[in-house]
């Protein structure tokens, strides 16, 4: 059973034909987002890549292990927010999709938003809650790399929660027109892409750190 | 079943199927206490496959339609990935061995 | 007042510590911030005089053009090049003398060399490599413009942000002494303490943005705007290799912006990545440096290798030899490229095995660089050809490529790498590539394309005599360089001991000398070529006989590029139709042709990329935070521009278009035996053939 015959123009989402200019005119936009994404993967590579490389007892240089700091609940409420909010997330795309519903397009909107500030919020508090107990990026080579990862994905998501206020604003503004659903895709893939990059934080620093 | 329903039908299977293997994870941390290496390889399988769950049902990554080149750049990415993520991790964790 | 000019005090130009310490090297510094000063202040009053700000902001700063923005990237690239050349030829002139303790500092000299190396690389030959990938690449596949315009722009400010800074830094504080790779511990801020290491962070992160970028751009610019009928195995060689080296730039960028900005990690908040101290692996950095910058060199040298594939097939009048094996090569080069990095620290201590893959990968990359070589070789023989410009800097590349590629299969081997690391045999080596195949390709480019940018050719006269100074000079500069490797004398050193290095230390020093006439001839030439441009006009827009699609169109290129997007059914499409014997076809209708408004988004962007970067290296913050805020607000604001394209209307494009038709059909077209002369106006008229 598979009721999408129609063609992809570029990887991943895609508005479908009954969009008419928009989906023809998403197909560059979307595409050169995608380039950017895997660019940006390079950068979350190496930086695991970097992670891997500092666990070690010469990097950890005598401070905190990872068994004095993680917390487990804090990291497992985090992964429930992220996902929740990719699950919304793909809501929003349908509501645009499928009716072009406005208000039904902001109110999961504004849920991932909600649900991305969450995630945020908890993963501040551990930050916090690490640092009083001296595990401060100054400490040593290993949470140097830690913060580095970990905070690189907590900065993108604040740059997704601008993204959604912006997006909010936009719609207000220019309701549904072709540019705001490209930018409502290139949006979406962007969100899933950080949730897919914290599968990879959550199973190499948190679980792996901590097993 | 119209197209809205399948896609979001679509959406929830990728979100259960997530869910399901996050747990699995998270719960390879109990098997943690008898068997470390197990553990690892708990967590990294589900970690992996989670991946591809979520690329296939939320980003809808597939193998089928005419469009195949476009998704040569999401294999050729973890190529390049693979190449320098890896090589960086076989240099570092070769001088750091030879440094012991 | 820290807290309000941070570490700025009058203290920081070398015009106070000329005035304080006067000696040669303090002199020397104050001299080249006076150009710095002089010349920003001479073009500032010109503008003024000339009445020039306002057509300067309204058709270049602000144009989306990918034209005009090529060119500016040009015009970046030879400005930083004046800058790199003069640097080479002070550090020769001192090493000339070092014997004797020279004339500079050592310190001075550690600045030169690494703002030789930073400018060489990231703000010379990037910059014309980009900016003839954006002239070229839509031209070639039949677009109107790169998919993205507007961050077109965007990169274009970014890298002239860094470029910015590297000469902001000749007037105001010091440049870092770490050499162009910036390695830690010695750049951490333990050892270099001052805003030398920083000026250079700032610099390569922001223009290695604008980089990545730019690669999006054009990937995307060459995935998804190709004119009907292009299939990816029909476009020009010169498309191809900027689709390579467009991914390998998505690719290649992040590790140099992650190990700088860890490096700024490091320096400005305390982290341990490379430190001594805690846990710090400075053997990193230069893993993630060179992950960067290996690929790098080939995202420089594979666009040249397209510009020769051009060059080779226009002016011996053939068919490009092995095209499909030219495809493959290239796209071999561009993986095989990313898997050579630890060549460059083959003596950092790790196990022999896997100096051994390294070492096996870096020899691997020299086969489809040869397969290139013979591919152009073989284009050649029997071809009609004219020993224009252009060809004589391919032949100048053929000889001098191989032996600067031998030399490197040579280091590739780990064992004999130990002996010759760090040494001027090095220097010689990555120079013997890089010039030949990287500036003399883009200079070819220059004389090839300029016609078609501005309308006339540059003069033939002038520009062998600059080609042939160019290739004496070279010899003599850096041939000695190989000797002076193999006999022990390290790089980076201010000063010698040993007196046997003197001759070719002087030989060396005189070819910089021939290096310099040459940058001046290439001015000059073009200086000549602009006051007789009337003669050398080429309107018509064919002057070489040319194969691809860039041809068929008038010269200079309109705006709009193609008044009727062709439909392709051939590789050398114009050639194609010229064979058939009717190339030029008035289009059956026109249309209106939506294209790019002018916007001030990449100058804002290139203007608070710049300010941050210096307030940072200075540790001004309020003014970081307020020039960082400028960039989301930026951003955003535009999102919610509505009309960012302006309709051409038909009927000017029929107009424009007809009447340079009509001066096709009423102009006698020349032979190739006329290319030469001021008959040639562009138009081409079939030829004898192969001789």
């Amino acid at each position: 059973m598979n009721p999408n015959p129609y063609p992809k123009l570029h990887p991943g989402l895609n508005l479908g034909p009954a969009h008419g200019v928009a989906h023809e005119g998403s197909e560059a936009v979307l595409f050169g987002f995608w380039i950017f994404l895997m660019s940006d993967l390079i950068i979350f590579g190496i930086l695991f890549a970097t992670y891997a490389a500092s666990t070690g007892p010469m990097a950890i240089a005598g401070g905190p292990r990872p068994t004095d700091l993680f917390d487990l609940v804090s990291v497992s409420i985090q992964t429930a927010f992220l996902l929740a909010s990719s699950l919304t997330c793909g809501m929003a795309i349908l509501a645009m999709k499928y009716g072009e519903n406005v208000s039904r397009v902001k109110l999961w909107l504004v849920v991932t938003a909600l649900l991305g500030a969450g995630f945020l919020t908890f993963e501040l508090r551990d930050f916090a809650s690490m640092m009083a107990h001296q595990g401060t990026p100054m400490r040593s080579a290993w949470l140097s790399s830690l913060y580095a990862l970990v905070g690189l994905h907590g900065l993108h998501i604040t740059m997704g929660l601008l993204w959604i206020l912006t997006m909010l604003a936009l719609i207000q503004v220019q309701r549904l027109s072709n540019k705001v659903k490209t930018r409502l895709l290139m949006f979406s893939l962007y969100w899933h892409f950080l949730d897919v990059i914290w599968i990879g934080i959550f199973s190499v620093v948190f679980l792996a750190g901590l097993v | 079943m119209n197209e809205e329903r399948y896609e979001r039908f679509h959406y929830i299977i990728g979100a259960t199927a997530s869910a399901i293997l996050t747990v699995l994870a998270f719960g390879a941390m109990i098997i943690g206490e008898w068997d470390r290496t197990l553990a690892l390889w708990v967590i990294g399988v589900s970690a992996v496959v989670q991946i591809v769950v979520q690329l296939r049902f939320f980003l809808h990554i597939d193998f089928s339609r005419q469009k195949r080149e476009d998704l040569l750049l999401i294999l050729f990415s973890l190529l390049m990935l693979t190449m320098l993520a890896g090589g960086t991790i076989w240099i570092l964790g070769d001088l750091s061995k030879r440094m012991m | 007042m820290s807290s309000l000019f941070g570490r700025l005090n009058g203290d920081v130009t070398p015009f106070t510590e000329a005035f304080n310490h006067p000696s040669v090297s303090s002199l020397v510094a104050a001299g080249a911030a006076s150009m710095v000063v002089v010349g920003a202040v001479a073009l500032l009053i010109l503008l003024t005089w000339f009445r020039l700000w306002k057509p300067l902001w309204r058709d270049w700063l602000t144009s989306a053009d990918h034209k005009k923005i090529g060119i500016m990237y040009i015009v970046l690239g030879l400005v930083m090049l004046a800058r790199g050349v003069i640097e080479g030829v002070v550090m020769r002139g001192h090493q000339a003398t070092a014997l004797q303790g020279g004339f500079l500092s050592s310190e001075h000299y550690g600045e030169l060399f690494t703002t030789h190396g930073t400018i060489m690389v990231l703000f010379v030959a990037v910059p014309l490599v980009v900016g003839f990938i954006n002239i070229i690449v839509p031209l070639q596949i039949g677009a109107r413009d790169m998919a993205f315009p507007v961050l077109n722009q965007v990169s274009l400010g970014l890298t002239a942000a860094g470029a910015v800074l590297l000469m902001v830094s000749l007037v105001i504080g010091k440049f870092s002494t770490g050499g162009w790779t910036s390695y830690p511990p010695y750049t951490g801020v333990v050892f270099s303490p001052g805003v030398g290491p920083d000026y250079w962070i700032w610099a390569v992160a922001i223009s290695g943005i604008g980089s990545t970028l730019s690669g999006v751009n054009f990937a995307a610019t060459i995935y998804k705007c190709r004119a009907p009928g292009m299939s990816l195995m029909r476009m020009p060689l010169f498309t191809w290799t900027a689709l390579c080296a467009a991914i390998m730039l998505v690719y290649a960028m992040p590790p140099v912006t992650v190990s700088s900005l860890m490096l700024a990690l490091d320096r400005y908040l305390g982290f341990h990545f490379f430190t001594n101290d805690l846990g710090g692996n400075m053997m990193n950095y230069a893993n993630i440096f060179w992950m960067f910058g290996h690929p790098e060199v080939y995202i420089l040298a594979l666009p040249a290798y397209g510009v020769w594939s051009e060059v080779a097939a226009t002016f011996s009048a053939k068919t490009i030899y092995g095209y499909d094996s030219l495809v493959i090569a290239t796209m071999a080069i561009a993986v095989i490229s990313f898997t050579v990095w630890l060549h460059h620290f083959f003596t950092m201590g790790q196990s022999t095995s896997v100096n051994i893959a390294f070492g096996i990968a870096t020899m691997i990359i020299a086969v489809p660089t040869g397969v290139k070589v013979y591919d152009w070789m073989a284009t050649l023989w029997r071809g009609r050809i004219r020993m224009t410009t252009p060809m004589i800097y391919l032949i100048g590349f053929f000889i001098l490529f191989v032996i600067g590629g031998l030399t490197g299969v040579i280091l590739a081997n780990p064992t004999i790498d130990y002996q010759v690391h760090n040494t001027l045999f090095l220097v010689a080596h990555f120079h013997n590539v890089l010039i030949p195949a990287v500036l003399f390709g883009m200079l070819a480019g220059i004389h090839y394309w300029f016609p078609k940018l501005f309308g006339f050719r540059l003069d033939e006269r002038l520009g062998r005599w600059t080609a042939y100074l160019w290739i004496v000079g070279f010899c003599l500069t850096f041939i000695p360089l190989y000797v002076l490797g193999l006999m022990g004398m390290p790089r980076r050193m201010a000063t010698f001991t040993n007196p046997s290095y003197e001759p070719w230390v002087l030989i060396a020093g005189f070819g910089a000398l021939v290096v310099l006439m040459a940058l001046i001839m290439v001015l000059v030439t073009i200086g000549y070529s602009i006051r007789y441009r009337d003669k050398l006009a080429v309107p018509l827009g064919d002057p070489w006989d040319g194969r691809t699609l860039e041809w068929a169109i008038p010269a200079p290129a309109p705006a709009w590029n193609f008044a009727v997007i062709p439909k392709i059914n051939s590789r050398d499409a114009f050639s194609t139709e010229k064979e058939k014997g009717n190339p030029y076809v008035r289009p059956q209708s026109y249309d209106d042709i939506a294209m790019p408004k002018a916007t001030a988004h990449g100058f804002i962007l290139c203007v608070a990329a710049s300010v941050m970067g210096f307030a940072l290296v200075w540790h001004i913050w309020w003014l970081t935070a307020l020039s960082f805020a400028v960039i989301p607000v930026a951003l955003i604001a535009r999102a919610f521009v509505r009309e960012t394209e302006q309709l051409i209307p038909a009927a000017e494009i029929a107009h424009a278009h007809d009447a340079w038709l009509n001066a096709v059909w009423s102009t006698r077209g020349v032979t190739r035996d006329e290319e030469d002369s001021p008959a040639n106006r562009g138009l081409a008229a079939p030829d004898g053939g192969p001789a």
